[in-house]
């Protein structure tokens, strides 16, 4: 199981530096990012030592982003024929489902780590809460897990990568927007307030936020583990069932 | 006998299209089984059950004593399948490719030196190891694809169309690997090639509308064709038909164009010895007395398209 799941993990990540992708991909997240922090985040104006403005735009950056990473992982290989290889291969689906997540999650983390010159700038112009930005980068990474796994899922429903992706942004959007103050803000009005609690627990930005206080609460953390472990779950049923169409 | 396919009552449904109706048959190790039927006839449906890509409406697939739905990943350890297409994975190199299935399948690295070193060679894939599949001629992909499905030299092959898009050498040079291979090995494949079937296999099926249609060998399947052991002779003198359908062997004589007639025999039995007696007696003057060769593609489109006539007088045999 290890072994297999490696094997997929490295031949996946792998792909992504086999094409012109993964480097496309990743000039364009820093240099959204880039843009996001200096120009409409305000950083310097705010002359305040914190990544704040880094990160508050990750969700929004993901939104696009992640689907675009994560709407290959399956339809490719639908679309290529690969997947009957794959398929036939002695590995369990388990072992597939998580590799491919895995090798997809990584580049991501690359592509984010990438960024550490935005903290080497706060570093150098004040005396930063290294910790806050430790907890934010954590946060940041498994908030791009959570709409990597709904991604995948979504890609192992279809062969047409333009569908995965559309639908995939539909679905991380209404996840993203479950805890926007414009979404709350409308049930805020007429709703008890555990309906309105319920539907701002559902959100990556009301966790991602409570995460960049710098407080890595456990409750944060289970939400997304559990999050990304359901649509992984979903996914490898939907590869199973597929195997009967 | 050990059985190393052992295919029940196969069926697989889409919506109300059976694609395959009722498969049942088995393999033992040293056979080369051959698929043959029309596009569409669930050969691929078919192995794609074998090899547990696909699940069965009903029905079940052992593959050296595993079930294929109980035990899939024991059962998918003994086989080596080339998809039809011979699907890979384009951004990479056959040589990485070759080792990703070895990862996958578990071979330590004696093993898989030893194997990449024999499939390379035997493949004729050292040329292109390094270059991006993607850039490969269809011939090459057919080949890596081969390569990947007997790596791990396993006991049961399922090869989908194996010489698609390959030139005639190496059509003949796959014929020749998977004949190498025969002994050891249960081996399915699947082809639109009939002389493939006569050159490679031991037993031939023909499947047409998800079901068995014929089932034997390739020399006890030519028996069924209309043609088989039928005479043509070329000759100008008169009543020549007459004094063919005079002979006991013979059934029924046909008269081509251009004086030329096809003797049918009764029974399937040899009749040229007689026809050649018949001439010699009679002092015909021919220019052609030959056996019709044996053929599977009548026997084919005989089977699959029975509302078809098979006749026509511009394929004759040599002489």
């Amino acid at each position: 199981m290890m072994a297999t799941t490696w094997a997929v993990f490295r031949r996946e990540l792998k792909g992504y530096f086999n094409t012109p992708l993964a480097y496309i991909f990743i000039v364009i997240f820093l240099f959204l990012t880039g843009i996001f922090t200096f120009y409409i985040g305000s950083f310097f104006v705010r002359a305040q030592a914190d990544l704040r403005p880094f990160f508050n735009f990750h969700p929004w950056l993901y939104l696009f982003l992640v689907p675009a990473i994560a709407m290959r992982l399956w339809a490719e290989e639908r679309k290529s024929g690969s997947i009957e290889l794959l398929l036939t291969l002695p590995l369990s689906l388990w072992s597939t489902v998580v590799g491919k997540f895995l090798a997809a999650w990584v580049f991501i983390a690359i592509a984010l780590a990438l960024t550490f010159p935005m903290w080497l700038t706060v570093s150098y112009l004040g005396e930063p809460d290294h910790g806050v930005i430790v907890a934010s980068y954590l946060g940041s990474i498994l908030m791009a897990g959570g709409y990597l796994a709904i991604g995948a899922c979504i890609s192992a429903a279809t062969k047409n990568q333009v569908i995965a992706f559309v639908i995939s942004v539909v679905v991380c959007f209404l996840f993203t927007v479950s805890g926007a103050p414009i979404v709350l803000d409308f049930f805020a009005a007429w709703a008890p307030q555990t309906l309105l609690d319920a539907v701002a627990s559902f959100s990556f930005l009301t966790h991602f936020n409570a995460i960049q206080n710098g407080v890595i609460d456990l409750r944060d953390l289970i939400y997304f583990v559990s999050l990304i472990l359901l649509w992984l779950f979903a996914n490898l049923l939907i590869v199973d069932l597929k195997k009967a169409s | 006998m050990d059985w190393m396919i052992e295919v029940e009552g196969l069926v697989k449904k889409f919506g109300h299209l059976s694609a395959v109706d009722g498969v049942s048959f088995n393999v033992p190790r040293g056979e080369v089984l051959g698929f043959l039927g029309p596009n569409g006839a669930g050969k691929s449906t078919t192995m794609k059950m074998i090899t547990g890509f696909m699940t069965p409406t009903a029905g079940s697939v052992r593959v050296v004593g595993y079930d294929v739905d109980e035990h899939p990943i024991a059962a998918k350890a003994q086989i080596g399948y080339l998809p039809e297409g011979a699907p890979a994975y384009p951004d990479m190199t056959p040589i990485s490719f070759l080792n990703f299935i070895a990862d996958i399948r578990g071979m330590d690295s004696t093993t898989r030196r030893r194997r990449l070193e024999y499939v390379i060679a035997n493949v004729h894939l050292e040329e292109v190891l390094e270059q991006p599949i993607d850039t490969l001629s269809k011939g090459f992909k057919r080949r890596v694809g081969l390569a990947q499905a007997i790596l791990h030299d396993p006991p049961v092959l399922i090869l989908d169309e194996p010489t698609d898009g390959l030139d005639p050498n190496q059509k003949h040079e796959v014929r020749g690997l998977i004949a190498d291979m025969a002994a050891e090995k249960a081996i399915v494949i699947s082809t639109h090639i009939l002389e493939e079937v006569e050159a490679v296999c031991s037993r031939a099926m023909i499947i047409a509308d998800g079901r068995i249609v014929a089932d034997g060998t390739p020399g006890e399947l030519e028996q069924q064709s209309p043609l088989y052991n039928a005479v043509l002779i070329d000759s100008q003198n008169d009543g020549v038909a007459e004094a063919l359908s005079s002979l006991a062997k013979v059934a029924r004589v046909e008269e081509l164009s251009g004086g030329r007639f096809r003797a049918y025999p009764a029974d399937g039995q040899s009749i040229v010895a007689e026809i050649a007696d018949l001439v010699r007696l009679q002092g015909w003057s021919t220019s052609r007395l030959s056996v019709e060769p044996p053929r599977l593609d009548e026997v084919f489109r005989n089977i699959t398209r029975p509302d078809t006539t098979t006749t026509g007088d511009n394929h004759g045999g040599a002489a």
